[in-house]
């Protein structure tokens, strides 16, 4: 790596000429490091014969194109597009160009939320023009649904990990915790969903705080293995307490939501015969898109407000200093407790949803990969920043979905090629080049809740990870 | 209730282990001082202050603060006996110290203090670090947060209260125009300002400052003494002040206390001290022969 950007520092200030054959010198290297690569992973490809027996099939072509579009990727990034090219052609804009970046622009916050909500709201409509019918974008809503929720939880734990700087590798658990609590209300119990609702994010909250008590006293690693063994202590609980959970075959039959008391059936009763509409089971799965929507909006909002008010301030000096925090008294141990309850209050809310949405919930959906994501959702998005929470979770949830249609990549790759199954490789990669690209996350700058004349964003150097 | 005792160290003894790093030190600061607390490196007067604003639990000793007045001294047998960490007397109270957790020192006993590394909030704008020493109060109005949620108007108002006092402070310490950019971003001298105003906005009765002049240039430090005469006369808030810079202490200090090994070895006038052999060969480290040369520098310097 440090030659690399020793030969592109080099070509940013020397002339045309000086600079392309550096720029050779380097994409050629680039090609080099791509074809140690390839030799091991892409080349050779064992496959079976007939017979059962495993044979080589060389992949020279593959080989190649690979080295080629990594030499000419390269060489276009150092002369046309990158940042030092654009710098060695413009000398005199460059000042500017610094000049920009300090002025204060319009936060992603005040058009980006707006607009996403927008977008969002319109989505169910816009997927069915696109596919010509409510019932063959049923997977597109599917799929607007799953990404709503993980948004909720990415908002959810953001107020944990994000602004308090508690790293928690167990929030999961309080999505399970409102899940089972709505399985088991409703089924034995036949208390609605609108009831059970908030019961299932006050117990989850509870739960936080249960949590919130041994911890408080630890601080990064240990806090980070704690979380930890508490997601999996509910899992196991969930495994093995079969006369409340039912064990590992887990909850089935739960009741579905209705409409504010009207059943999405065909009944006469039912949303449809009530509104004078055409019975279409897509109905209820347009209202839980809707629903969803509400509730991620409601944690936005909250978390927004609660941003501006002292704890919420509490909660980003805590994650500053929390030694200055408490010299200027504030209680650190409540401070915390409100961070852990209230980020597991919106992970039990998105836990109801969760089980009403699937009318089953097992041990099985609320296992570490979950918490991982999650996690991972807000670490790329950017700590504390809502905006990021919502790119990131598009990438992480839609795009191995998107995988799944990309077809033509068959021609390249050959009949047997499967893109589905790269999903964690390439899931891998992008984090990898997150790591190296922008390490704070997509949205690394902090807005600040209060400001005398102008809102000035926080460059990610000064803010504080947290120590947890 | 200027010129009456405030704070009460008495036989304070913090051990690490082995190691004594405070040992039976006993002193006084008064309503309305400066109080200096100077030592070599390696004295004790963090420790002593550690102790004094909860961040340690001292191993022995008491140390009280009287809010109203001395004449709450009175009760403090009574207290200690009832294992109390404050009692309230008539128009005052006595705070235990020693027993209170370190941020019920300074939301109770409105002892505030700085440090010897500058803790900002490096990531929050100057103002918003102003707003969070108004924690408390603004807590209580917001309802716990469950009113501010609603966004009810008493909320709004006080929070503009809380906003006008960060100015008024940003005013004081010249920092208006920077009350927008994070705290991480101001030059040195500007951020001990800025962690002075910010302790100051939790309305203490005693703040203490762990070396603030350390790192300023001479104007800075100038500009610091005043602030701190300002701090003593105009808000009532009375300090304690550990400095290495002896032009400091000499010139805006009304009581010394010197502390050598974690043993106090002088306590006094500015004058006094100045003057005690002692004083002057623990400090810099000489040998008795060599002491009145050394004086004469000091002479020379203050
Ligand atoms: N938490 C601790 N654990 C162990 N030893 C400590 C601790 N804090 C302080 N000490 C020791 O106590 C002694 C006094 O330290 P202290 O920081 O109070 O000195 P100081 O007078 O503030 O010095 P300086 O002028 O350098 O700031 C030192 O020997 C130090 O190593
Ligand atoms: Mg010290």
């Amino acid at each position: 790596m440090a030659v690399l950007s020793q030969s592109t520092a080099a070509g940013a200030k020397t002339g045309v000429p000086d600079r392309l054959v550096s720029a050779l010198k380097d994409a050629g290297f680039a090609t080099l490091v791509m074809l140690g690569l390839c030799v091991p992973l892409v080349t050779l490809r064992t496959d079976s014969e007939e017979g059962g027996q495993l044979i080589l099939v060389p992949r020279l072509g593959l080989t190649a194109a690979l080295c080629l579009a990594v030499f000419f990727a390269r060489l276009g990034y150092l002369t046309v597009w990158g940042k030092q090219a654009r710098a060695a052609r413009q000398p005199t804009s460059r000042k500017e160009a610094i000049k920009t970046v300090a002025t204060p622009r319009y936060s992603l916050m005040t058009i980006g939320l707006p607009l996403a909500l927008g977008f969002a709201l319109a989505y169910p409509l816009l997927v069915t023009l696109i596919n010509g019918g409510l019932s063959e974008a049923r997977y597109w809503i599917d799929l607007g649904i799953l990404v709503l929720t993980y948004v909720m939880l990415g908002w959810g734990l953001n107020i944990v990990v994000g602004l308090a700087g508690l790293l928690d590798l167990g929030y999961v658990a309080f999505y399970a915790i409102g899940a089972y609590s709505y399985a088991i209300l409703s089924t034995t119990f036949h208390i609605s969903f609108w009831l059970c609702l908030p019961i299932a994010g006050i117990l989850a909250a509870t739960w936080g705080v249960l949590l919130g008590f041994p911890v408080l006293r630890l601080r990064g690693d240990y806090l980070a293995i704690v979380t930890l063994a508490f997601g999996e202590i509910i899992r196991l609980v969930l495994i093995n307490w079969v006369p409340v959970t039912n064990g590992g075959a887990g909850i089935a039959s739960i009741p579905r939501a209705s409409f504010f008391g009207l059943p999405f059936n065909d009944d006469d009763n039912g949303f449809a015969a009530f509104f004078g509409l055409e019975f279409s089971p897509m109905h209820r799965i347009v209202f839980l898109f809707y629903l969803i929507l509400a509730l991620a909006t409601l944690t936005s909002l909250v978390t927004t407000r609660l941003r501006r008010l002292p704890v919420g301030r509490a909660w980003e000096a805590l994650r500053e200093d929390e030694i200055a925090c408490r010299s200027l008294g504030i209680n650190t141990t409540t401070t915390k407790l409100t961070a852990f309850a209230t980020g597991a209050l919106f992970g039990g809310l998105a836990g109801s949803f969760f089980a009403v949405r699937q009318g089953f919930v097992s041990p099985e959906s609320f296992n570490f990969l979950e918490s991982a994501i999650i996690l991972a959702i807000v670490v790329l998005g950017g700590m504390g920043s809502q905006v990021g929470v919502v790119i990131a979770a598009v990438v992480m949830i839609a795009g191995p979905e998107m995988l799944r249609n990309l077809g033509f990549l068959k021609a390249i790759f050959g009949e047997n090629f499967d893109p589905s199954e790269y999903r964690l490789l390439i899931f891998g990669l992008a984090m990898v080049v997150m790591m190296i690209w922008r390490p704070r996350g997509l949205v690394s700058t902090r807005e600040p809740t209060v400001f005398l004349k102008e809102r000035k964003s926080i460059s990610s150097d000064l803010v504080k990870e947290g120590h947890g | 209730m200027k010129g009456e005792t405030l704070l009460r160290v008495e036989h304070l003894t913090m051990r690490f282990g082995g190691l004594v790093a405070v040992n039976d030190l006993s002193f006084t600061a008064k309503a309305g001082d400066i109080t200096a607390l100077i030592g070599p490196n390696g004295a004790g007067k963090t420790t002593v202050f550690n102790c004094i604003t909860g961040f340690y639990k001292p191993s022995e000793g008491r140390v009280a603060l009287a809010h109203g007045g001395e004449a709450a001294f009175a009760v403090i047998e009574e207290a200690t006996a009832k294992g109390a960490r404050s009692l309230k007397v008539e128009d005052g109270a006595i705070h235990l110290l020693e027993r209170m957790p370190d941020y019920l020192v300074t939301q109770h006993a409105r002892v505030a203090r700085t440090f010897q590394n500058i803790r900002l909030f490096s990531g929050m704008t100057v103002l918003e670090n102003l707003l969070v020493a108004q924690h408390n109060p603004l807590m209580l109005a917001s309802g716990y947060s469950v009113l501010g949620i609603l966004g009810l108007s008493s909320y709004t108002t006080r929070q503009k209260e809380a906003v006008e006092l960060a100015k008024d402070w940003l005013e004081r310490i010249g920092l208006t125009d920077r009350a927008d950019d994070p705290a991480g971003d101001l030059p040195y001298g500007a951020q001990r300002r800025l962690e002075i105003a910010r302790a100051m906005c939790t309305k203490p009765v005693l703040l203490c400052l762990d070396e603030p002049a350390a790192g300023l240039n001479p104007r800075e430090s100038l500009e610091l003494n005043t602030l701190l005469r300002e701090i003593r006369d105009r808000d009532a808030t009375s300090l304690l002040l550990i400095e290495h810079d002896m032009t400091v202490v000499m010139e805006i200090s009304d009581h010394v206390v010197v502390l050598d090994y974690g043993v106090k070895i002088a306590d006094g006038s500015p004058e006094q001290v100045k003057n005690d052999p002692k004083v002057i060969g623990a400090y810099l480290g000489v040998e008795d022969e060599e002491v009145a040369a050394v004086e004469a520098e000091v002479e020379g310097r203050a």
